[in-house]
């Protein structure tokens, strides 16, 4: 008799429901992931959790975990190439899977959670999961072990090092290192840009109302500095803090400013100058500085310690410094339009 | 000069840990290292505080205060008047 056509066994083993997924991305899915970078509907690129089986996997096949975020599930499924396999896709809510573990959604109860919820332990015979190692921050692996019977491997920091790791499941330190080189930067601008875009044209629509094109311009550069030179220039900008980094560059875009109104202004008397100049000095690199510190988030080593006392240290600093470059600016603003000068 | 990174909260007790290496596997910095079958602190001051080498040391030889380490989610709980900062952003 066929066990698996028997109705005590479809009762009590109700057959796992499993999705289907393959190693080849879309043109769909290059879209999916354009529209991520430039963060069209941020919180929308989801997968369906659960688990999915790629290509042909047989009940001794891995089982990877990964996040439902297209980005996080697609760099998985794609690194994987012709390898029969199992996926495990958590709820972590369209978040990827190290930002995920963070608000603890790729955490241990999720994991636990999915591989009851799947009946995984009647699809394959064996018991390990391969965890990304970032996911690591959120999963416990021992918890998971104690709970589901399944043992936790964390794989490499970078799907595409799954198939080295694969030869004999071993991660080498530079697989289990989290880099952020010049190419993981400027992925992140045209999203940094986007979140800026609308308070920049406001800026720089009241800067043009205060002082002329020539601020509406300095509005400008100070957040193209902080989000798009900034993340370009990262580790090559002196000082270990992201704010004075920031202060730095925001005073080099600065300078130019300063000499453009020496430039253009010869016929303004000299307080009215060196006036104008001094607001572009203070309030330019103030915002730049502003910008870069809220960059920390997005980079790969900055420690929540380290960012509160940035935070406490430099913040005032910045609110004052940009607060007295504005005053300047309207104050010489207004004794333009009255006619003292 | 004033290096808010320089310091982290990071410690780690040697006489309970039990060499099962989990937190040199987890710790995306290379922050610990295996000295003859016991954890050793090779880069203490690389440590972000991501928080993954305590969450998965059974020995509990590991603490450290984690967190988000991102500037615009804690000035957001900070004018929320949350205590603790969650982002939204990622």
């Amino acid at each position: 008799m066929n066990m698996t056509s028997s109705p005590l066994v479809s009762l009590t083993t109700p057959k796992p429901k499993l999705l289907r997924t393959t190693s080849r991305l879309t043109a769909a899915d290059r879209l999916d992931h354009l529209l991520v970078r430039i963060g069209y509907r941020r919180d929308q690129h989801r997968v369906d959790p659960g688990l999915y089986a790629l290509g042909n996997p047989t009940p001794d096949a891995p089982v990877f975990v990964t996040s439902n975020y297209t980005l996080s599930f697609d760099a998985l499924r794609s690194a994987l190439g012709r390898l029969d396999a199992y996926i495990l896709v958590l709820d972590t809510k369209g978040i990827n899977v190290w930002c995920a573990a963070g608000k603890g959604t790729f955490g241990t109860e999720e994991v636990v959670r999915r591989v009851w919820e799947t009946g995984l332990k009647t699809v394959v015979t064996h018991r390990t999961l391969i965890l990304p190692q970032l996911g690591a921050s959120g999963v416990a692996a021992h918890e998971v072990k104690r709970r589901t019977g399944f043992r936790v491997e964390y794989g490499p920091v970078r799907a595409k090092d799954l198939p080295a790791y694969l030869e004999n499941r071993r991660a080498t330190p530079t697989m289990r290192h989290v880099r952020f080189g010049l190419a993981d930067r400027l992925i992140l601008v045209p999203v940094e840009l986007k979140h800026r875009f609308v308070p920049m044209l406001v800026a720089a629509i009241l800067c043009y109302l205060i002082g002329g094109w020539l601020s509406a311009l300095a509005a400008v550069t100070a957040v193209i500095a902080g989000c798009v030179l900034f993340p370009a220039l990262l580790p090559w900008l002196p000082t270990p803090n992201f704010s004075t980094k920031g202060l730095l560059l925001g005073l080099a875009a600065a300078l130019p400013f300063a000499l453009a109104v020496v430039q253009l202004y010869q016929d303004w008397p000299l307080w009215r100058v060196s006036g104008q100049a001094l607001a572009f000095l203070l309030a330019m690199p103030a915002a730049t500085a502003y910008l870069a510190l809220n960059f920390t988030g997005a980079t790969t080593f900055t420690s929540p310690g380290g960012v509160r006392r940035e935070i406490f240290r430099y913040i005032p600093a910045m609110a004052w410094t940009f607060g007295s470059g504005l005053l300047l600016a309207v104050g010489l603003a207004l004794v333009g339009w009255i006619g003292v000068a | 000069m004033f290096n808010a990174y320089e310091n982290n909260s990071l410690a780690f007790d040697p006489q309970v840990c039990t060499g099962c290496a989990m937190c040199v596997a987890v710790c995306p910095h290379g922050v610990f290292e295996m000295n003859h079958r016991k954890a050793v602190l090779a880069r203490p001051r690389a440590c972000m505080e991501c928080g993954a080498c305590q969450r998965n040391c059974v020995a509990g030889a590991i603490t450290v205060e984690s967190g988000v380490g991102c500037a615009a989610a804690m000035i957001h709980a900070a004018v929320r008047g949350q205590k603790e900062a969650t982002c939204g952003c990622c």
